[in-house]
């Protein structure tokens, strides 16, 4: 009774004593600015890698240029706060913000899914690039969002409670979507999308749902992030961003939600780790950039999987999916038909 | 009840002609083999069928219902499953998913409904899950539930493909040589469960296959292609003596 | 009307270098069906192999004639780029022939990136734009209302020279012949006694000692930066997916159509709108006419 108790509340507790944590903590003092600042990236990762993982790695396409919707989220959040909202409900209304900049996002998601139809492989790695180089341009080029020199004036709404919350949302969302029959159906188009057809999967319908999901999320992300920056400007949206989303799904793991935490965290926590390492031994900043892509070119030579592979931490599984319970449901319908085989 | 009928079919590849003037009528219950030498168009006939191409010229109507332009996806809701010639499961996914995921058509609860995880998603996952469960069960598959396809050895990852076609309930199977790579023994286990799915499941079959004995203890009816065309039909006996037939497969006169 | 004539001649200018650059993207495609997204990298690379050695060549032997100078700085960069080619494609793509696509793609990323972020930390070259010393006297010649300048006439000669060379290379030898080959069916080349590994090398040797080509009459013109890469490979890449991908003839096409879109633009409409025109131009063409202007439709068997 205990265990049967612990299995299925025991998550769902832990997560929700760790959330007065994540607004006490950094109000008392007890971590410095900094740490709150780097749980909070890493909470922001976690996000675009679950995003970026969804379509690169359940679906196995190639999405490039992922940061062309957290621009647009980024973006069109921050304009809510800045110009629509009036300020003194500005807190309140975040979350109203961070959902239009994934809804904004995620209709631009439609813009990848179409052409997804049509062409796969490298054609669609230039197709999404080619996308987010034309946010990028947009932006630039629209004066009244500031243009190149950028968006600012957002408060700092991002707290640590608020990312704390946003990734929880997100990976519940996600693993839902996952373990479903279109998460089934995601995962066939990867394997063999001919095939996934001809057993009744509907893969453009697929296509649109997980690259607007996706999208989604991204811009998320991006509207969290804009409000902890506090500034903007397209050019942190290239596909230098785009690299490092692509580093920390392959290094957690294609396929795996557990593996996006990881790789996410491990990646930002590495990069962060270099920044005092490097200022410590005396050497330039600028070599700090030099690691991502040095890290995606040895994942993809030596373990293109990532670290944790297809494989899923248990705690993340539905119930439903777990061994124990698909064997007892394997026992109740052979129960089921020998009863029918005797009744007969 | 003519169940899938088909009039003058033709399909080109650029260049090439791979199927001409290909028809068909076949009735409930039947099962129809189609035979021919490697490369004469039998393969295609099938992907025309079920929408992986759109074919150049000609009709496939399927219980009435016009096949031609519709997405593979709708042809296979409508009734139809089918089989491939090397194997075409989804390797990485387990045995369950592979069933599972035939369901897809079949499974009626929105996006909603499964992100936050509403009523109707469980009930009918749980209906999909004990649906699957029960046929992997009958054909013995049910223990591998969890584990990778690909672990599967040649014949239970055969026998699992057909599960899969199976779980979309429908009334017309497509078997792609599916006697490909068997030893006689099992061959003849084969033919017996082909006999015994079209009884159990009510089903059609329009069989693709290259081993003369399963087509001759199992065809009712054969079509034979050669480069695209039919030069024959008939039943068994009728194909086995017809020379056009012997010398499209050997090329000379001989005795079966 | 001479307004027209001179913006003609700097697409011409500006079109040669996209095309020498598209050439190298287009024959590692047709090759090995794979984009090598870190090409743009390399001939940004090559501009830096023009700039160093130019500047050490100008530095001690101050009297060279231009032609001498011209000439070796163009081997210097050519032979060094066709290395790092090399070296890159045993390292980095061979191991990942056999591996899915999307490694082999995204491995290509991070190695442009690799280079990028490489050139700017690396003292000696750094972030800042930088010139090449002149290496052929500038030179104005009016006719008209039209100005040509000595580079211009250089840029466009070379590129013309070296665009022959290479149809002539593909077409006429037993290399280019092997080339074609293996793009044709690159499971029997080696089976006919092609030695595939070799090929493959040098086709990235040229590709990359053609667009090193390109770098170095790139130098003469305007300021070289390690970001460099991004802009100008990316609008050769648009070069040679216009022209049709894995086509050589295309890959020129396409680097001409590219240098007319980078000069009228600004003609119609803000210069700011060029990438945006350029690449919603690759967008528009993906979806619609995957294979380019002149590239082949591909057949897929079920």
């Amino acid at each position: 009774m205990k265990k049967a108790f612990w299995d299925r509340w025991g998550l769902p507790l832990i997560l929700l004593l760790i959330f007065p944590l994540t607004i006490l903590l950094p109000r008392s003092g007890l971590i410095n600015p900094y740490i709150d600042l780097v749980l909070k990236y890493i909470g922001i990762n976690i996000i675009l890698t679950v995003s970026l993982n969804l379509v690169n790695g359940y679906m196995g396409e190639f999405s490039v240029g992922h940061a062309g919707f957290m621009a647009i989220g980024a973006y069109v959040a921050s304009i809510l706060t800045v110009w629509v909202f009036p300020p003194q409900w500005e807190a309140v209304l975040f979350p109203l913000a961070l959902l239009a900049g994934g809804a904004a996002a995620g209709l631009a998601g439609l813009g990848i899914a179409f052409p997804s139809f049509r062409t796969r492989g490298d054609y669609l790695a230039i197709v999404t690039l080619a996308f987010n180089m034309i946010i990028k341009s947009i932006l630039e080029n629209l004066e009244v969002l500031g243009g190149p020199r950028g968006f600012m004036g957002m408060t700092k709404l991002t707290t640590l409670w608020w990312v704390y919350l946003m990734v929880i949302l997100v990976i519940y969302l996600a693993r839902n979507y996952v373990y479903s029959s279109f998460g089934r159906g995601v995962l066939s188009i990867r394997e063999d999308e001919t095939a996934a057809n001809l057993v009744s999967v509907n893969t453009r319908q697929v296509k649109v749902l997980t690259f607007v999901f996706s999208a989604f999320l991204a811009g998320l992300a991006g509207g969290l992030f804009a409000h902890e920056l506090q500034f903007i400007n397209p050019r942190s949206f290239t596909i230098l961003k785009s690299t490092d989303m692509l580093v920390m799904v392959y290094l957690g793991g294609i396929g795996s939600l557990g593996g996006s935490i990881l790789g996410a965290t491990v990646f930002t926590v590495v990069m962060e780790g270099l920044r005092s390492v490097l200022q410590a031994v005396g050497i330039s900043q600028e070599w700090r950039l030099v690691v991502a892509p040095l890290m995606l070119i040895l994942l993809m030579l030596f373990r293109p999987r990532g670290i944790m592979g297809l494989r899923e931490f248990r705690f993340l599984l539905p119930r439903e999916e777990r061994s124990e319970v698909i064997r007892a449901a394997r026992e109740a319908a052979r129960a089921k038909a020998v009863i029918g085989e005797v009744r007969s | 009840m003519t169940l899938l009928e088909i009039r003058s079919l033709t399909h080109w590849f650029g260049g090439l002609r791979a199927v001409h003037d290909f028809n068909l009528d076949l009735l409930s219950g039947e099962l129809v083999a189609i035979i021919g030498p490697n490369g004469a168009g039998k393969t295609t006939v099938f992907n025309l069928i079920t929408g992986v191409y759109r074919p150049t010229q000609g009709s496939i109507r399927f219980q009435g219902r016009e096949l031609v332009g519709l997405p593979s996806h709708e042809i296979i809701s409508l009734g139809m499953a089918r089989t491939f010639q090397n194997i075409r499961l989804f390797r990485e996914l387990s045995v369950l998913d592979n069933v599972r995921i035939a369901h897809y058509a079949r499974t009626h609860y929105s996006v909603w409904e499964a992100l936050f995880r509403l009523p109707r998603f469980t009930r009918e996952e749980e209906r999909v899950r004990h649906e699957a469960l029960e046929l992997l069960d009958i054909f013995g598959l049910a223990d591998l539930a969890e584990l990778p396809a690909k672990s599967l050895p040649y014949g239970q990852q055969r026998r699992l493909e057909i599960a899969r076609a199976l779980a979309t309930q429908p009334k017309l199977v497509l078997l792609d040589e599916p006697a490909a790579g068997m030893n006689p023994a099992e061959i003849d286990q084969l033919m017996e469960t082909i006999r015994w799915l079209r009884s159990e499941f009510n089903l059609t079959i329009l069989l693709i296959e290259h081993q003369m004995r399963v087509v001759m203890n199992i065809a009712e009816r054969i079509k034979v292609l050669d480069f695209g065309q039919t030069i024959a039909e008939g039943t068994p006996q009728e194909i086995q003596h017809n020379p056009l037939v012997i010398e499209a497969y050997l090329g000379e006169e001989t005795v079966l | 009307m001479e307004f027209y004539v001179q913006q003609v001649l700097n697409a011409l200018q500006v079109g040669s270098v996209y095309a020498l650059i598209a050439l190298g993207y287009t024959m590692v495609y047709g090759i090995l069906t794979m984009i090598n997204f870190a090409h743009g990298d390399i001939f940004m690379v090559s501009t830096y192999l023009a700039f160093f050695f130019s500047t050490f060549l100008l530095a001690t032997f101050a009297d060279l004639p231009p032609v001498m100078a011209f000439v070796a700085t163009l081997l210097v960069a050519m032979f060094g780029t066709a290395l790092l080619a090399v070296l890159i494609e045993r390292v980095a793509y061979k191991p990942l022939r056999t591996a899915p696509r999307i490694s082999a793609v995204i491995t290509a990323l991070g190695v442009g990136l690799f280079l990028e972020n490489f050139m700017v930390a690396f003292k000696p070259v750094g972030p800042a734009p930088r010139f090449l010393p002149a290496l052929i006297p500038q030179v104005n010649y009016t006719f008209g209302g039209v100005t040509v300048s000595s580079i211009q006439i250089v840029i466009i000669l070379v590129s013309a020279l070296v665009m022959f060379l290479l149809d002539t290379i593909v077409r006429r030898t037993m290399v280019g012949m092997a080339m074609r080959a293996i793009s044709w069916d690159k499971f029997t080349a080696p089976l006919m006694g092609i030695p595939v590994d070799r090929v493959i090398s040098i086709t990235f040797a040229l590709g990359a000692s053609i667009a090193a080509v390109g770098g170095t009459l790139y130098g003469m013109a305007y300021t070289i930066d390690p970001y460099m890469g991004i802009r100008i490979g990316w609008w050769a890449f648009i070069s040679a997916v216009v022209g049709g991908i894995g086509n050589i003839r295309g890959a020129m096409l396409g680097g001409f159509i590219l240098g007319f879109v980078e000069i009228f633009t600004p003609v119609f409409l803000p210069s700011t709108y060029r990438d945006f025109v350029a690449f919603s131009l690759l967008l528009v063409l993906l979806i619609f006419r995957p294979t380019g202007i002149l590239g082949r439709p591909i057949a897929q068997k079920v």
